[in-house]
């Protein structure tokens, strides 16, 4: 830790940094380390043996997991997916059309529209959810795959960040250039603005991937049916079943333990497109 | 508000020749490519918040024996719904408990990010362990705050916590961090766990936005590392930290998926522990859609002038909205 020469106190300094850095890390990995190790215990080792000690029992673990009523807990990784990525990419796509409107047009009512979208942002979740789920229930679509993809297809955040991309990303002189070729309005956003607008388009799917993936309340206040369950109301489901029966604790953390999986191999995948200025809404790539 | 991109930008020089503002056609265009977002806007965001509002300003009554849906008719209410929800017995503990919360969560979560994203942003020399760091500490990001409360949950359970161990090698008895005392302790660790990782990558994206000379000359004058943090890195991305601080403050106010999924594993949080599991235990428990409404209203309105008031006392505009 000490082998790089500088000059003392920026050395000092350095070691002080980086151990607090480390400290955060370990910190961060804790739990994800132990749910890694605990889904390799048997569900009498789970609360018998020392919490950080390895056993053996992962596969058997995994195999109960699916074998828990007929793969149930697959079919709930398969709708999260469904859910974020189908959400995330309506979402992408209807934020990237409203960002170059807002952009780069000008139209009567262009700042009301700009300001009531804006305001959106700020509107905390807590006021939607049962509004949504009555208003979805008078034309039967509660408990439906609907009740969770429409209310998510519109993000105030995705918006006003697709429309700084377009403000920063496309020039005007190329949509000039574009139309005096004759190109058509539709045509010149898929084959132009689209693609310029690409890597801030990354981050907007991703923010959005991430909420509905990670939503809680929307899903299990809208579904009955636990077939139609994302990961994390099925989880929750499980872990409530688990007081009554202490054997499917091994179920809950094995399957806590799968399901952290596809979102951390995409984190570190599309790492870049994190580097996000909230404040001034650029990316950093 | 913005460092970055409040210059406007340099005039272009062969604009001169093309008129500044071409595109001023009348057309149809950016309202159709506006129109999806609008659409689903009033469904899902303005209706909804409407019928909150509409929904907390009535009552059923019930006429008669009440038997039959017949009997039973909706009807004007005033503010009874409000009075009901504000003197809930229920109502003003989960008030407190939440606001304890966040005194708890938003300064710990956001001073924690703020260090670590300067260390990061400080220790640049030492590529290996600060991307290391960075990747661990923002990886929580991607754990949903369901999957995260049941690891903690299973990490405070006295028969497998690490913690107790900890203690009992030292012979003291462990406390037991699912007790009444330590819950709201034990459930703002699961945010602030949660949270710090993002918070920190925004942060450190605006501190590497920042060019260095503007502090090497306070370093060759000899200045130490937190003088050039304090009087110029925070200054610099104070933008950055009032926009955390504000998406943290509404997600703070709004906790719910943390309580709930922690609830089997802890018998001392009720139904009531924050207010929007009241909301919920009104609406789907009880079936009084009327006092939810009335309580929603009230947590929004809250979150608004909180957040409102914060941003107007730093003097700054929610967005920056001229780019």
């Amino acid at each position: 830790m000490t082998t790089v020469a500088m000059p003392k106190p920026a050395r000092k300094r350095s070691v002080v940094a980086t151990t607090l850095l480390l400290l955060g890390a370990a910190y961060c990995l804790l739990p994800v380390l132990w749910v890694l190790i605990a889904s390799s215990k048997s569900a009498g080792e789970l609360f018998s043996t020392f919490t950080l000690a390895p056993s053996t029992h992962l596969w058997d673990n995994l195999v109960d997991l699916n074998a828990y009523r007929d793969g149930l807990y697959w079919r709930w990784m398969a709708n999260t997916a469904l859910y974020a990525g189908v959400g995330a990419a309506v979402s992408t796509l209807i934020s990237a059309m409203a960002g170059y409107a807002l952009a780069k047009f000008d139209f009567r009512g262009k700042s009301l529209a700009f300001n009531v979208i804006l305001a959106g942002v700020l509107v905390p979740g807590v006021i939607l959810a049962i509004p949504q789920y009555l208003l979805l229930a008078k034309v039967g679509m509660t408990n439906t795959y609907w009740a969770v993809l429409l209310p998510s297809f519109i993000s105030p955040y995705g918006i006003y960040l697709a429309r700084i991309f377009a403000a920063a990303a496309v020039p005007t002189e190329i949509l000039e250039a574009s139309r005096i070729d004759g190109a058509g309005d539709w045509r010149t956003f898929g084959r132009v603005v689209l693609p310029m607008m690409r890597t801030g388009l990354v981050t907007v799917f991703l923010f959005q991937f991430v909420a509905i993936w990670n939503n809680f309340m929307l899903p299990y206040i809208m579904l009955g049916d636990d077939r139609l369950y994302p990961i994390t109301v099925g989880l929750n489901g499980l872990l409530n079943q688990g007081a009554n029966q202490p054997a499917m604790y091994t179920a809950v953390v094995t399957g806590a333990l799968v399901s952290i999986v596809p979102l951390i191999a995409l984190f570190l995948a599309l790492q870049r497109y994190w580097q996000v200025d909230l404040a001034a809404g650029g990316v950093k790539a | 508000m913005s460092l970055i991109i409040d210059k406007p930008a340099a005039p272009v020089r062969q604009s001169a020749a093309r008129p500044p503002r071409a595109r001023t056609r009348r057309s149809g265009t950016p309202y159709a490519f506006l129109a999806p977002a609008l659409v689903l806007f009033t469904l899902f965001l303005a209706a909804p918040i409407v019928y909150a509002g509409y929904l907390s300003l009535r009552k059923v009554q019930v006429k008669g024996l009440g038997l039959g849906a017949a009997s039973r008719t909706e009807v004007w209410a005033g503010l009874s719904n409000y009075a009901r929800s504000l003197t809930d017995p229920d109502f003003l503990p989960s008030v407190w408990r939440v606001g304890a919360y966040g005194l708890i969560v938003v300064p710990a979560m956001l001073g924690l990010a703020l260090l670590m994203a300067l260390l990061l942003d400080a220790s640049r020399t030492r590529e290996s362990i600060s991307k290391f760091a960075r990747i661990a500490i923002f990886l929580p990001y991607a754990v949903p705050a369901v999957v995260a409360s049941l690891l903690w949950g299973f990490l405070y359970l006295p028969r497998v916590s690490p913690i107790t161990d900890l203690f009992e090698a030292a012979g003291i008895t462990a406390p037991n961090l699912l007790s009444s005392d330590l819950t709201l302790w034990a459930v703002a660790n699961i945010a602030i766990w949660g949270g710090t990782g993002f918070n920190m990558i925004v942060i450190y994206t605006a501190l590497r936005a920042v060019p260095t000379s503007l502090y090497e000359s306070a370093r060759i004058d000899g200045a130490s590392e937190v003088a050039i943090a304090w009087r110029i890195k925070i200054p610099i991305v104070m933008p950055s930290l009032v926009m955390t601080f504000v998406f943290s403050l509404i997600a703070t106010l709004q906790v719910f998926a943390e309580p709930m999924t922690l609830r089997p594993l802890a018998n001392t949080i009720s139904t009531t522990w924050t207010p929007l599991m009241k909301v919920y235990r009104d609406a789907f428990t009880r079936n009084d859609i009327y006092a939810a409404a009335a309580t929603s209203v009230i947590i929004a309105l809250a979150t608004f002038l909180l957040s409102f008031g914060f941003l107007k006392l730093v003097g700054r505009r929610a967005f920056n909205q001229e780019d």
